[in-house]
């Protein structure tokens, strides 16, 4: 599963911890978040995560 | 210096540090100030504080007002140290249980800078809190310019506690815009340039939100600097327009040289943007501070980046300067590379790998000298110079 890393304050989302303070469980794919789900961070929205390695 | 009543029973009680000259790299040639507020109302509310060095000078102001220990509540807009290193002193003196209003971000930041169990009340955007005849209201503003910034409002007197937006790092004795005028516009200038131009789109929505909620401002009161009462929207709309980065007809010639080759490259790139009406300046990185410069980039069109290479690489001045530009994320520039050399010559390919990186337009594949320039090579720089005063908006601002 791949890394999504957020263009406004650089946080990285990985899916094998997921965002569990927001009621993600570990092991959810990017794409598997909800739309609402917002940067844990900056609360930028889904659409402002670009792929990174 | 005695505390300040800026609106009826609300005091300016901060701190001007006279005498910081670098503030964690960002030249403060003005100094600063940390301003703190403090509300009196049936609940007594400080907003802020002040860098950790600072906390006494605070309470004292506090103590000619009012008995410190009299504050009920504590509002931190920002968790940087600068405006929370006196918090522990501070919630001391005045309680170690009084509540401390903050972001939810804030709260989890704050908690990372004080081991004090405090009794945090995370709010968030729109959340109010009656402290008897006022309301302040909260607007989480989230990376600007950090995770846990907000802003608290009181809508009785359309005061806007703006944390660090809007501030400038100027130490004087003037507190409001009336009695410094336009000086101070560099100055916010600066700030903005090398604190919040990455957060640069966050500030355009920000203020197309501020516009809906019809928020009403009679004063914006910053963490640094001076207190905007005679027109809030001014510096509303200096940050609207600094945010947009429209591209001027001026270049910015950045460079750094060890035997004065790249530095002729320089003068002869800027004597043909000059001759083309491009309103353009040499930087040499050694004479020139990053920040200074940084807030030239803010509204320059073109930024052009020279350097000599030295063990094969970047001279560390021009590595220095390319970092800290590309953290903040300039937009819509021209961009080139030049410089001289002895044997291996890579600065040029390294430069432009870092502006296309930044998403620059450039104009050149690079000006490369081996050694010391030639009339020839000389020439080349003036048509450098022409190719850049080609790709820049044509001159508006009429005859000079």
């Amino acid at each position: 599963m791949e890394l999504y890393v957020c263009s406004v304050c650089g946080y990285v989302y990985d899916p094998t911890f997921g965002d569990p303070d927001n009621g993600v469980e570990p092991g959810t794919a990017f794409e598997d978040l909800p739309d609402e789900w917002t940067c844990p961070v900056c609360g930028a929205s889904k659409e402002e995560f670009t792929k990174t390695n | 210096m005695d505390p300040l009543k800026i609106s009826e029973d609300i005091y300016w009680v901060g701190a001007v540090d006279w005498n910081i000259r670098d503030f964690h790299g960002y030249s403060t040639y003005a100094g600063t100030t940390y301003n703190a507020y403090l509300i009196l109302d049936d609940h007594v509310t400080l907003i802020d504080t002040v860098k950790k060095e600072f906390a006494d000078e605070l309470l004292a102001k506090v103590s000619k007002v009012i008995d410190p220990k009299r504050i009920d509540y504590v509002v931190s807009n920002h968790t940087e140290m600068d405006h929370s290193g006196g918090l522990a002193r501070v919630m001391h003196k005045i309680g170690e249980d009084k509540p401390v209003y903050c972001s939810i971000m804030g709260h989890k930041n704050l908690s990372k800078h004080f081991p004090q169990p405090w009794n945090y009340k995370p709010v968030k955007s729109a959340d109010e809190l009656s402290l008897g005849r006022r309301t302040l209201t909260f607007l989480e503003t989230r990376m600007l310019h950090w995770p846990d910034s907000m802003f608290s409002y009181v809508k009785e007197d359309r005061i806007l506690f703006s944390s660090d937006a809007f501030g400038q790092h100027y130490a004087g004795l003037e507190r409001f815009d009336d009695e410094i005028g336009e000086a101070i516009m560099p100055h916010a200038k600066k700030y903005f340039a090398n604190i919040l131009l990455l957060y640069a789109d966050r500030i355009l929505k920000l203020a197309e939100q501020v516009t809906e909620m019809g928020l009403q401002l009679d004063m914006i009161c910053p963490d640094h600097g001076i207190m905007w009462r005679k027109d809030p929207a001014k510096i509303i709309n200096a940050y609207v327009e600094w945010a947009r980065q429209a591209p001027t007809r001026k270049a910015l010639v950045v460079y750094d040289t060890m035997w004065h080759s790249t530095e002729a490259m320089a003068e002869a790139i800027v004597e043909a943007l000059g001759r083309q009406g491009v309103d353009a300046c040499p930087m040499h990185l050694r004479k020139w501070h990053r920040s200074d410069i940084m807030t030239e980039v803010l509204d320059a069109g073109a930024v052009i980046v020279g350097s000599p290479t030295i063990n094969n690489g970047l001279f560390p001045t021009v590595s220095d300067f390319l970092t800290y530009m590309k953290g903040l994320k300039p937009k819509n520039k021209v961009g080139a590379a030049f410089g001289s050399y002895g044997w291996s010559g890579e600065a040029v390919k390294l430069i432009n790998r870092e502006l296309e990186a930044m998403r620059f337009s450039l104009v050149d594949p690079g000006l490369r000298v081996q050694y010391v320039p030639t009339e020839q090579s000389l020439q080349a720089c003036h048509d450098l110079g022409d190719k850049i005063a080609r790709a820049l908006p044509a001159d508006t601002r009429g005859p000079r």
